[in-house]
């Protein structure tokens, strides 16, 4: 086993045992349930958690990741003082974090969906998305928290930009395209909110979840031509490539950021 | 042996340390000084390699350090404050830095006994008071039997039990020949310990040399006296230069 794998084992035991991880694994198991329980047994459980996940993933992995960065400071230098490569380092403590949010996540929302079942074969394949979905935004949001916290030594700042991170993803940038939408909607711009689409995560991981849920159709016009492209299997590939990319770019930036920091 | 040339560091504008070379040597003490925030933590962290010069250099043992990883399996580090994960006890800790260190070849557990690090060992390092932790850093910086050990303020926050049992073992490891560097503001911890001493003002190499030199050269009856009486005069010096 590397130092990469090593790190991350003690950091999975540790963060296993940590009751903000464990509080996060019963929020996800409590809201399914609710849903379940209040809202039929239907997609329209989907479409509720659907937008539970995509606040509460990508705010929990940006907030808690950088804490998570801030508070263990102390034992990071530990590990920086051992003969391995900063790379790996960082790399094991990335994947140990990110890792414990995934599995969270995961085992929060799919108890409730084994103990309802899942119906049929389109049930799973949307279910599934989902699943994808939280766990490509948690790499990509830890990710995110984790080159703030590299390369922002004041916390304040750095919590503060997090914050910002993921207001403007969450909320600012569904504005700021129907903004766009407004101003231009007397011009074919489908294809240019495809791209625009691809540049915010959150977007991207809803679109792919929205075409499964064969709700397409609310999004108009534009629907149709996002269920042309994301439906088929290049826009599908483009997707997750696209998703990959989020979660890939911010961990060499906190790479770099990390290798020539001063701590 | 570690040997520092010509180190220069800056922080924005602000010179930390500024054409700082010394020399620390094997089977000594050496103790670095000076007020807070004359760059003594910053000199230490450079050696480990957690600072990098902006210029100079570093040889540990003769091989320049910058850039370089290897050479941190010779050395055991103290931190000034110690912090572990929070739910991980000192079981989980000891056993990953010897997963990490698979190459060591023993281990040296003599400061869990003396430090009684027993009854705290299964307690979340969340439980434990920050003595307590401490201890727990001081038995990792001397778990490998480093060739190289430094220590940061080793003996603040520790209680004179504690504090005493590890001065044992850094005279022991001494006299093992060990290469020692450590900074402390206890005056009395220094004048136990310390063969040389490094006297940091604001971020330069005021005096260096050998312990009994100093007092000898000062006149003063102790070591806290002529330390101290050198720090008044770097403040006369300091302010003769300002003005």
């Amino acid at each position: 086993m590397d130092s990469t794998a090593k790190i991350l084992k003690y950091q999975l035991r540790d963060m296993v045992r940590s009751k903000w991880v464990i509080g996060y694994a019963l929020f996800f198991l409590l809201a399914t349930y609710l849903l379940f329980q209040f809202g039929g047994r239907d997609v329209r459980v989907l479409a509720s958690l659907m937008n539970v996940v995509f606040i509460a993933v990508p705010l929990v992995s940006l907030i808690f990741g950088a804490l998570y960065v801030y508070q263990s400071r102390e034992f990071i230098e530990l590990l920086l003082c051992q003969p391995i490569r900063r790379h790996r380092i960082f790399l094991g403590l990335y994947l140990g974090l990110a890792g414990a949010l995934c599995l969270c996540f995961v085992v929060g929302v799919g108890l409730p969906f084994i103990v309802y079942g899942l119906q049929g074969e389109g049930d799973r394949g949307r279910f599934g998305t989902l699943v994808l979905s939280g766990i490509l935004l948690t790499l990509v949001f830890s990710a995110l928290a984790w080159y703030i916290a590299t390369a922002q030594e004041d916390k304040a700042k750095g919590f503060g930009a997090a914050l910002l991170l993921w207001f403007f993803f969450s909320v600012v940038y569904d504005g700021l395209v129907l903004l766009v939408v407004y101003s231009f909607g007397d011009y074919p711009i489908e294809y240019p909110m495809i791209g625009l689409s691809l540049l915010n995560p959150i977007d991207l991981s809803r679109i792919l979840l929205l075409l499964r849920l064969d709700a397409s159709a609310l999004l108009g016009y534009t629907g149709a031509v996002f269920n042309k492209f994301f439906g088929s299997t290049a826009g599908t590939t483009t997707t997750l490539l696209a998703l990959a990319a989020w979660a890939v770019v911010p961990v060499l930036m906190g790479l770099r950021r990390f290798a020539r920091k001063d701590f | 042996m570690i040997d520092l040339r010509n180190i220069h560091k800056r922080y924005g504008r602000l010179a930390v340390l500024t054409d700082v070379s010394t020399t620390f040597r094997r089977g000594r003490i050496s103790a670095v000084v000076g007020h807070n925030g004359a760059g003594k933590t910053t000199l230490i962290k450079m050696i480990l390699g957690l600072v990098r010069p902006d210029g100079g250099e570093i040889r540990v043992d003769g091989r320049s350090v910058v850039g370089d990883c290897e050479y941190r399996r010779v050395i055991g580090y103290m931190p000034q404050a110690a912090r572990f994960p929070e739910n991980l006890n000192l079981h989980d800790m000891l056993d990953m830095l010897r997963d990490l260190r698979k190459d060591a070849v023993a281990s040296d557990y003599e400061l869990f006994e003396a430090l009684a690090l027993e009854k705290e060992a299964e307690k979340p390092f969340k439980n434990l008071s920050g003595g307590t932790r401490q201890k727990a850093a001081a038995l990792a910086a001397f778990l490998f039997q480093p060739e190289i050990l430094i220590l940061d303020e080793p003996t603040a926050g520790l209680d004179p039990v504690a504090s005493c049992a590890l001065k044992d073992k850094i005279l022991k490891e001494k006299s093992n020949g060990r290469t020692i560097v450590l900074t402390s503001h206890i005056m009395s911890d220094l004048e136990e310990l310390a063969d040389d001493v490094v006297l940091l003002v604001e971020g330069r190499v005021f005096y260096e040399g050998a312990v009994e030199k100093l007092v000898r050269q000062s006149k003063s009856a102790s070591l806290e006296r002529a330390i101290a009486h050198m720090m008044q005069g770097v403040e006369v010096w300091t302010a003769l230069q300002k003005s």
